[in-house]
Parts: C-alpha cells; structure tokens; sequence
C-alpha cells in the first residue's frame, strides 16, 4: 500500500525514522548542556568524563551481557549478582587465599560459564521461565557471595590488575573504558555482519521459526545465557580492578541501570532492535544524568528515583517505536 | 428463506422491519494517501446472511475495523442501526447496545479457561456484583449450548476441545451476546463473522452454517466474511464485494455464479490454471519412497512421491494428512519410518530434524504463517534469506545490500507488493506475506517441498500465482507434497492426492480422479473405508 504513497510522505517518514536513530544522542547533549549551564565552569571538563567514563564502563559491559540472552528471547536478572560473584571470587582467591592474580581471574569467569550453563540448564532444559530462574539465582550467588566473603569488603587486590584496568590511560580516560568499547565493538560485529548475529534474532522473535528453518534453537539459547554470564564475570573482573577490591554488595546497583540501558539502546542506532551501540550510548547517557545530578547535590534516593524511572520509560519508548506488536521476550 | 423471516419473525414489530438492521452510507478510510476505503455504503437487511468479499488489499479488514470501532472514518460517513443514526467511530460500550457482536478470525477465546468461562466472560468478567453466582452461571452455560445444539463440556479447558469446537463456542459466544439485547429491546441484533471457517472441516462448517440460520431464523442479521466461494454461494443471501476501496458489485446470491463473483472480486476473468498438458496418467519416476511413517496421529503410512509430481494429502479433520510434511521435514518427531530416496539414501524419520531436512533439499512451508513461517517484526529480505544467510557471509561480513538486492529481484518474480525488502514483514497483506515464504523456499530450488495449506487466508489473485508457480517448478523436476482441505485447490495442482482418515492412508486418486468433486467425495467417503481396513 505505501508503495503509492507520494515522495513526500515517504522522504518525511524516513527522517522520522533518521531522528528517532539519533534521539537519544540528541537529548544526551541537551541533558549535559543543561548540566553545562547549571555548573558552569565544574560539570563540562573532561576529568570529570573521564572518570565518568572510567566508572561506568562495567555497567556497560552489563548492558552488553544482558542484550544477548535479551536478543534470544531470555531474561538474565542474575547479572548484577554474577559481576559480585566474580569479583568477590576474585578478592577470596587473591587476597586471602594467595592465588596468582591470573589464576584468580581465570577461575572467575570460570564461574560465570558455570553460572550461564546452570541457568540453560533450568531455562532451556526444563522449560523454566528465566525470569523466575535468574531471579531465583541472583538470590542463590548473593548468598554464596555473603558465605565466601562473611559479608565484609576484601581490600588488597593484586596491584597489576589495577594497573591494568585503570593504571593507564589512553587520551586521559582509563583502560577499563576501552575493554568495555572493544566489547561493544566486537558484539556489534556479531549482531550486524554475522549469520550467528541474525539467527540469534530469529531465535528471539520466533522460536518455531528458526527451529524450522534448520536453527539449533536450543543450542543459541544455551550460548547466549553462558555468554552472558561470562560478560558479567568479566564486568566483575573489570570492576575489582576499578575498586582495588572486592565488594559484597554494591554490584547489586548496576542492575537496574543496565537493563535501562540495553532497552533504552533498543529505542536508538537501531530502533526495535537490542544493539550493542545503543546499549552503551544509553548506559553513559544515564551515568551522566546521575553524575550531574550528584553534582548538584541532590540527595541519594534521586540516583534510585532515576534508575528506576529510567528503566520504565526506556521499555515504554522502546514498545511506542515499535508500535503495538507484541513483545518477544518471555 | 430470508425475505420470509424479515416479514414474519416475531422480534421484528411491523415499523422496523422496513429498515435495515446495518446501513452504512459513504464510509471512507485514507492512511494517508491511500485510500483503503472509499465511499463504500451497503444495507443489511433483518434475517439476512449477507457476504462480504474481496481479496486481501480490496478493503474489507479496514471496513472491519471501522464496524468494531477500530478504526474512525474519514468525516461524512453514516451508520444507521436499526434506523437509529450511530454517531462514528463506534466506542465500546454501543456494541451491546446496539445488539452488535463479532467473532473474529483468531475467535478470542482464552485457552486456559474452561469453556464456561469463556463461554460467560463478559458476564463474569463486567457483572457488578461482589460475588459471581457459579451456579447460575453454569446453569446459563448449559442452556446455551444446548440451544444452539453444540455438544461441549461446560467444565473443559478451552485447550482441550476440538477445533471445530473452538470455532462454534466463539460463535455461539457472539450470538448470545446480542441474542440477550435483542430480546429485551425486541429489535434484530447483528453478528460478523470473520473468516470462521478455514481451519474447519466441511462438517464444522456445516455444524456452523447450522447455527447461522438458527440465528436468522429470529430476524437477526450476520455479516459473512470468507474466501471460499462455495461457502459465500451456500450461505448468504446477499454479497456486497469490495475492490480496490470500493464496492465492486452488490448481488442476490441467487442470481449469481461462482465465477461471476470470482470475477467480481479479482476484477478480471480467471483462467485455468496449470496442467495445460494433459500429463496426469504419466507415470513419474519416483523420487522418494517412504515406508512404515508413524507419528502424532498417523499411523503406519507408505507413500511413494514421484519425481516432479505434485502429491497431495487430503482428509477430514484429525485424519493425519496434515501431519505429513511436519514427519517428513523432521519438524514433528517421527515414531517409526524410513525415507529412501531415487539414489538408494535411505534415513530412518525418527532421526530426522529440520536442520537434515534442508541440507538433504526438503523444504517445508507451515501453514500457521505467523508462529512458524515468518516472523513479522523482522524484515522482508531478512525473512526471506534465513535459510540461505551464509551464503551472504563473505570476507569476515554479512552483505546486506546483496541480501536486499536478492530479496528485491525474488520480490518483482513472486509479484510480491509492495516490493521493499526493508519493510516489517507485518507491513504486507497476508497474501503477499505468504508471496515472500514461498520465494525463500522456492528459489532454493529444494528437490522436495512440502506444503500446509499453501493459500489459506490467500486471495484469488494470489492463489493462481502460487499455483502457476508450483506447477512451473514441477514440472522442472520438484517434487512437491501438499497437504490441504481445499479440494479445489487439490484438484488445480495435484497430479496424485492421498485421502487419509483416521491417521491411515485409505484411498489413491490418480489420472481423472483428481477431480474437486471426486476428493471431496473421497473424504467424506473416507471414514467407512477407514473402518473396512481396520478390519
């Protein structure tokens, strides 16, 4: 039918479709522009970017891990819990246990591919659904994490870790930052110039459909939640090296901003779609906001007010760009 | 029979049998420059069946949706209900006021609910009170089915029951809905039906053509929205066709000739399709043997499928046909069965899974297009490439302007419109959604497809591409298997067509035989043939 839609119709349907790609970017330089002119002077110099850069970027790498299981049509509620686990398991082996730092790091994220298989295993295998499998895991490692640390903070944590991920700096903003781009950038690579990348997407939006059209259906789903886990103990690898140690409990924070940032990424870059661009674009844009608004010395509780709203608008706006169709995860 | 009821049912007082129960007068539909509708203006008369036709695209989904208050009418247009003026768009609460209900295509009901409930939903869901009197619920329930003869349990999960019975309880549900209004306002109430009859088999759509008339009978009107001819010719009284937006033709359906309407409908005159070689005595080579084939219904089945034939399986309702290309392709687990091919492979079916299937050259086109088939978020040439994806995949990327190039070449060949691979496969009408599966199958070039019914919910138009397409490719050397209650589709296109009933193969028509009277014949036949080979 729109083929007999004239030129101008479509020319103004396909620069809706070009602003809605770069809205986000958009109302990101407006917020730091009002943050600008609010802290005129403080706010816009590129220290204070650079540490926001710097701090966010395992946040970022949460984002990451949550749009592949997200893409395949699978919730993992569990990564914020996995970053502490593994971080945690980190600040146990090293710190206490005198574990070489590689080792330590190696067992981590081999963690995280156990975590990921035991999720598959009640998701894929028994058909549970992985809201309620993630959910009931972020509980099951948030205790496992109390029980290995007695619930206090491990300091000391191998210096050449730090220094790796935030001892240098490239262009004034530390390592971490970079990891967490080259992150993107590989995932990016995956989801758009790959065949894996689309029948990951047909796995997400129509099970039976990619199972009919020759797609290990289970097999994806399986690789997508250990790959998401992996990422999170990655995240946690990144994140104890930020710190120089190891904390039982504020992992837990990142959740929320994450899973704002995969589905507000979904609204930009590539509207409808879970993408790797996006995602990271939404995490920095959110961590600005609450950076600036901790700046102006609003109070605590605002950071949660932020998130949580954050979240619910972001899943709002990303149903509204996609029209009335239904949602794909379940 | 309906003029009659229009004069002397006792709902209708002698002042308003005169006016039609629906008028609607010039109702336009622009999405922007497209004009859906366009001053389309018809009259239901009390007691009347009244067709509504056209091919997808033509107009009626949106006329639809502005009946169910949907969609708002461009300014200008009228309805009358019962010669009361209705102010448009029509909002929720007038339909039971005015004595308005539908059951739509996917019928609404809730699975999980038992069929009372769904059966009641409006008065269990919306009554006022603090309690819902159980009893008296279930007593209603049981007089209604009983009323309208349905034989179902009231206490049984609507996932239980038959089909058959998923569309009658939908229909019984729409009718008591306005019959309750009609009785306590004394005026006729007016039932859509949206394309009820696809999934059903001839005796469902019997069962429901039972229940059409009942509600006539009581002066009621029903709006009747299907693409089979045959049932439109049977049941309606009047046919008002729309094409292109606009009315295209208004008929008494007695004056009127299968092919007059199809013309009518497609706007031009149909030829024949395919088999212009007389070639159906021919005996092909054979491509495939299959032997002992067991599995979800079916029970122990040799089928031999010739190279270049097109076969079809045909039979009533739960007889298995439609279970044969799902066994074939993998895509249902095989409980017993080998498949031997010309060149002596032979695979035994329970090990067989979608992923072999392709890589032996099988295909498999589903008939429920949007859980199996496509997946309509996703694009066109997405959609129709998944299969061939790797191809695509040179020097470490995925090329996605060779895939839109493809994707746009196959689209101009299979005449799909409108022809963007970018767009949603949702953007398209059903036909053509159904264009873009058949070309990612069938430019493959697969030894073996194997179809469920290929044209449901297809128009006319779009019907005789596929077919003009699947006989080409036969007789290039494709076999193909197709499995359909469309006996005239059977006939069109099938060189042989296998009648099963009760999960078992009972009968072969070949040569002269595939013949639309003859398989529909052959179907109904097919049960007593069932029993002599059970003993």
């Amino acid at each position: 039918m729109s083929d007999a839609a004239p030129d101008t119709a479509m020319t103004q349907i396909n620069f809706m479709r070009l602003f809605e790609r770069v809205a986000l970017l958009v109302v990101w330089v407006l917020l730091i522009a009002g943050f600008h002119l609010a802290m005129p002077d403080i706010f816009l110099n590129w220290g204070n970017f650079s540490i926001l850069f710097a701090s966010y970027a395992p946040a970022a790498l949460l984002a990451l891990a949550i749009i592949v299981p997200l893409t395949a049509g699978d919730y993992d509620l569990s990564v914020g819990a996995m970053l502490t686990l593994s971080s945690c398991t980190i600040g146990v082996l090293n710190v206490w246990m005198d574990f070489p730092i590689g080792i330590a790091i190696v067992i981590a994220i081999g963690a995280g591919v156990v975590i990921g298989l035991f999720h598959a295993l009640f998701i894929v295998y028994f058909r549970i659904p992985s809201l309620v499998v993630t959910l009931g895991s972020t509980s099951l490692m948030t205790g496992i994490v109390q029980l290995i640390t007695n619930s206090s903070t491990i300091g000391g944590i191998d210096n050449s870790l730090v220094m790796a991920v935030v001892g240098g700096r490239f262009l004034g903003v530390p390592y971490v930052f970079y990891y967490a781009l080259t992150a993107m950038v590989v995932m990016w690579y995956v989801f758009e110039f790959t065949p894996l990348g689309r029948r990951l997407l047909f796995v997400g939006r129509g099970r039976e459909v990619a199972r009919l059209n020759g797609i290990s259906v289970s097999r994806m789903r399986v690789g997508a939640l250990v790959v998401s886990a992996v990422l999170a103990s990655i995240a946690g690898v990144m994140y104890a090296g930020v710190l120089g140690s190891a904390d039982p409990y504020s992992g837990l924070n990142f959740l929320l901003p994450a899973f704002a940032a995969a589905f507000l990424g979904s609204t930009t870059i590539l509207p409808g779609r879970f993408n790797p661009l996006g995602a990271v674009a939404a995490v920095y844009f959110l961590g600005t906001g609450i950076t600036g608004l901790t700046m102006l010395g609003i109070p605590l509780w605002v950071t949660n007010v932020f998130n949580g709203g954050a979240l619910i608008i972001a899943v709002t706006i990303s149903q509204l760009t996609r029209g009335r169709e239904a949602t794909d995860i379940g | 029979m309906a003029a009659e009821a229009s004069v002397s049912n006792g709902l209708n007082g002698a002042a308003s049998s005169t006016s039609p129960t629906l008028s609607l007068k010039n109702i336009s539909k622009f999405f922007h420059a497209t004009r859906a509708l366009d001053d389309v203006s018809f009259d239901v008369m009390p007691g009347e069946v009244h067709g509504l036709l056209g091919t997808n695209g033509s107009g009626k989904s949106t006329l639809i949706k502005v009946l169910a208050g949907f969609h708002a009418p461009e300014p200008g247009g009228q309805m009358h209900f019962n010669g009361e003026p209705v102010s448009l768009p029509l909002r929720p609460q007038d339909f039971r006021r005015l004595g308005m209900s539908f059951a739509h295509q996917n019928l609404g009901l809730v699975p999980s609910l038992t069929v009372l409930e769904n059966l009641r939903l409006s008065q269990i869901a919306l009554s006022g009170g603090a309690m819902i009197n159980w009893p008296a619920q279930k007593k209603a329930a049981r007089e209604t089915l009983e009323r309208y003869g349905v034989d179902i349990e009231p206490w049984r999960r609507v996932d239980e029951i038959s089909a058959v019975n998923h569309a009658l309880l939908a229909i019984v549900r729409a009718f008591e809905e306005i019959r309750e209004e009609c009785e306590v306002t004394g005026k006729p109430g007016l039932v859509l039906l949206d394309e009820p009859t696809p999934f059903l088999p001839k005796e469902g759509v019997d069962k429901l053509f039972g229940l059409v008339r009942q509600i006539v009978a009581h002066g009621s009107s029903v709006i009747f929205i299907s693409h089979d001819i045959e049932e439109v010719m049977e049941i309606t009284d009047k046919v008002t066709i729309l094409r292109d937006g606009k009315v295209s033709g208004k008929v008494n359906t007695a004056d009127a000739t299968h092919d007059q309407m199809i013309e009518m409908i497609i706007g031009r005159k149909l030829v024949q399709t395919g088999k212009a070689i007389p070639q159906k005595n021919v005996q092909k080579p054979t491509y495939a043997h299959v032997r002992d084939l067991s599995g979800n219904g079916v029970k122990s089945c040799d089928v031999e499928i010739g190279a270049g034939e097109i076969l079809g399986t045909t039979g009533l309702i739960g007889s298995g046909y439609d279970k044969v290309p799902y066994l074939l392709f993998g895509a249902t687990k095989a409980e017993s069965g080998s498949l031997t091919l010309a060149d002596g492979a032979e695979t035994p079916l329970t090990e067989m899974s979608p992923k072999k299937a392709i890589a032996k050259g099988f295909a498999l086109l589903p008939g429920d297009r949007h859980t199996q088939s496509g997946v309509d978020t996703l694009s066109i040439f997405e959609n129709m490439l998944l299969p061939d994806i790797d191809e695509y995949f040179r020097g470490g990327f995925l090329n996605a302007r060779a895939m839109r190039r493809q994707a746009k070449t196959l689209g101009a060949q299979y005449e799909v419109k409108p022809n963007d691979p970018d767009l949603p496969l949702s953007a398209l009408s059903g036909g053509n959604a159904q264009k873009v599966l058949i070309a990612r199958w069938m430019h493959r070039n697969p030894k073996l497809l194997l179809l469920d019914e290929p044209t449901q919910g297809v128009d006319v138009g779009t019907r005789d591409t596929i077919f003009k397409e699947l006989t080409a490719a036969a007789s290039s050397g494709m076999s193909i298997v197709c499995a359909s209650s469309d006996a005239e589709q059977l006939a069109a296109i099938c060189d042989r067509v296998l009648v099963f009933a009760r999960g078992r193969l009972v009968q072969e028509l070949r040569g002269d035989a595939v013949k639309k009277d003859a398989i529909a014949e052959a179907c109904y036949g097919s049960l007593s043939a069932a029993e002599r080979a059970n003993q």
